[in-house]
């Protein structure tokens, strides 16, 4: 997506306002992804890959059904499989998560990135990379709660899910979602995106689930890719999805106020010893000292005498 | 002898390792700096743009540690510690306030604070040194917490010590002939009277105090 879409909400390593006049007037978007109907077909990671044409290469067999066995820089969305057995009714589930990048209304990715322009948040709650400005240096991965960003081996560049920004510029719904059989994967409004996981909870409720919920984590202001999950009260059930994520402190720290601070301590030494100069100039070699160096050759001649 | 005959003070190579160290260390500082605040990313053109800025600083930390290591090998000696060097320390302020040094404890060849600026530098390098290869991950990843931890502490190392730096070069500049010594290697015996006495008398052959 271009920086000139006049709907830049926040830029990385930028400390002024950028093109923000555009705001979607139905409001921010969400994904939602039931994770209650999802099947583990893998389509959606199919329909990523034929979108955004990337390939990854299968991976080996080592006993799961995850493939790839990880996110990378190819593959922007993995299925996640939990072989999960319920203590409370014996029985065994199967907990499918399709990962991949939040979207974070606090992106710890953009908190930390130092190159201006190479991750951007949209007025409608995209995060998105814009590979073009990326310098390689993996900040992102540093910043990101959700262990996300990928360092292409190839380019150096970071990667990650773009929720198909290109798509939703344009009014189309995301390529994971056009293709879900189940509709397991929802996208809208993020208020519709709501409206539609707090029926759907119900519902679950209804079912036995009483745990039932949508994981719309605070700690990162909430995040426009959600999830209803079973056991809402357990997130990390779901292949280590975190429990209360958030932007680490030691993030917050470096890129937080140190970043003032020590601009400023920087500046004040170097301003200090100039003006230090200024008023007391420099230390010369004072005629004392000349004379004395002077006396000890009288003192060295007498001695040798 | 004229009074401003000179007395050598630092060897041709340990200059060079001086200025090794010294070139290394300000490259990495704009660097870096490009890196920590939006405010400095335009000092990535001087490396040719921001990826490969990414690219050399790693590479360049490793020939100032290198550079860096030998030259406390050589110098670690002179910067022992002393009482001296505690009493002339307690009396900085006095001496920056006043801007005339002719009042403080005579010194060794080092005084308190070269001998403090070096033992803070010897930290400060080597916790950059470990906590760069961390963030480096060029060969392998480390878990993120240890990423993380790294990251704030190569930050707060870096700017401690460019710190440092500053006012290791502005001590340079105010104190006069200390630029020359370290670039032509020699300083005036008066030079070396008026701000290291007991060094002085040593390298004259005077062992009456």
């Amino acid at each position: 997506m271009s920086l000139q879409s006049l709907d830049i909400r926040r830029r990385s390593a930028t400390t002024l306002p950028s093109p923000e006049a555009r705001t979607p007037a139905s409001g921010e978007v969400a994904k939602l992804i039931d994770v209650t109907k999802c099947i583990g077909c893998k389509a959606c990671q199919t329909a990523c890959m034929e979108w955004n044409d990337l390939r990854q290469e299968p991976g080996e067999n080592v006993g799961v059904y995850d493939n790839p066995l990880d996110l990378t820089e190819n593959a922007w969305t993995v299925m996640r499989f939990t072989e999960y057995e319920n203590p409370g009714s014996g029985n065994l589930e199967w907990l499918i998560r399709k990962d991949g990048c939040m979207h974070c209304e606090d992106p710890g990715c953009l908190k930390a990135c130092p190159s201006p322009g190479a991750i951007v948040q949209y007025t409608n709650g995209i995060v998105d990379f814009h590979e073009e400005n990326c310098i390689g240096c993996g900040y992102c991965v540093t910043g990101c709660p959700f262990d996300v960003p990928r360092i292409s081996k190839k380019d150096h560049k970071a990667y990650k899910c773009t929720l198909c920004s290109d798509r939703v510029a344009v009014g189309l719904e995301p390529a994971c979602v056009k293709t879900c059989p189940t509709g397991a994967i929802m996208f809208g409004t993020k208020e519709a995106m709501k409206d539609q996981a707090e029926d759907r909870i119900v519902d679950l409720k209804e079912r036995g689930f009483d745990k039932a919920g949508l994981y719309d984590p605070a700690g990162v202001g909430g995040t426009h890719v959600m999830y209803v999950l079973h056991h809402a009260d357990q997130p990390s059930l779901y292949a280590d999805l975190p429990d209360a994520p958030r932007i680490s402190p030691l993030v917050s720290l470096w890129k937080g106020v140190a970043k003032p601070l020590a601009t400023l301590a920087l500046g004040a030494a170097v301003i200090g010893s100039f003006f230090h100069y200024i008023v007391k100039g420099p230390i010369e070699v004072e005629p004392e000292a000349e004379d004395a160096v002077a006396d000890d050759d009288v003192d060295a001649r007498e001695d040798t005498r | 002898m004229n009074p401003r005959d000179e007395i050598p003070r630092y060897t041709a190579s340990e200059r060079v390792n001086h200025w090794t160290v010294a070139i290394c260390f300000v490259l990495l500082a704009l660097s870096g700096l490009a890196f920590f605040h939006p405010a400095f990313f335009f000092l990535t053109d001087l490396f040719g743009g921001g990826p490969w800025t990414r690219i050399l600083h790693p590479y360049i930390g490793l020939v100032l540690f290198v550079a860096f290591a030998l030259l406390v090998a050589r110098f670690w000696r002179h910067n022992l510690i002393e009482r001296r060097d505690v009493e002339w320390l307690k009396r900085v302020p006095d001496m920056v306030a006043s801007g005339d040094d002719s009042h403080m404890p005579e010194q060794e060849r080092n005084n308190g604070g070269q001998k403090v600026l070096f033992w803070c530098l010897v930290a400060g390098i080597l916790v950059l040194l470990l906590t760069g290869l961390v963030m480096w991950r060029a060969w392998w990843t480390p878990p993120i917490l240890l990423i993380r931890v790294a990251t704030l502490l190569h930050a707060i190392a870096a700017i401690c010590c460019i710190g440092l730096i500053v006012a290791h070069v502005y001590a340079a500049i105010w104190v006069s002939g200390s630029i020359h010594a370290m670039v032509r290697g020699k300083v005036s015996r008066a030079w070396a009277w008026q701000h290291h006495r007991a060094w002085y008398r040593k390298m004259i052959g005077d062992h009456r105090h």
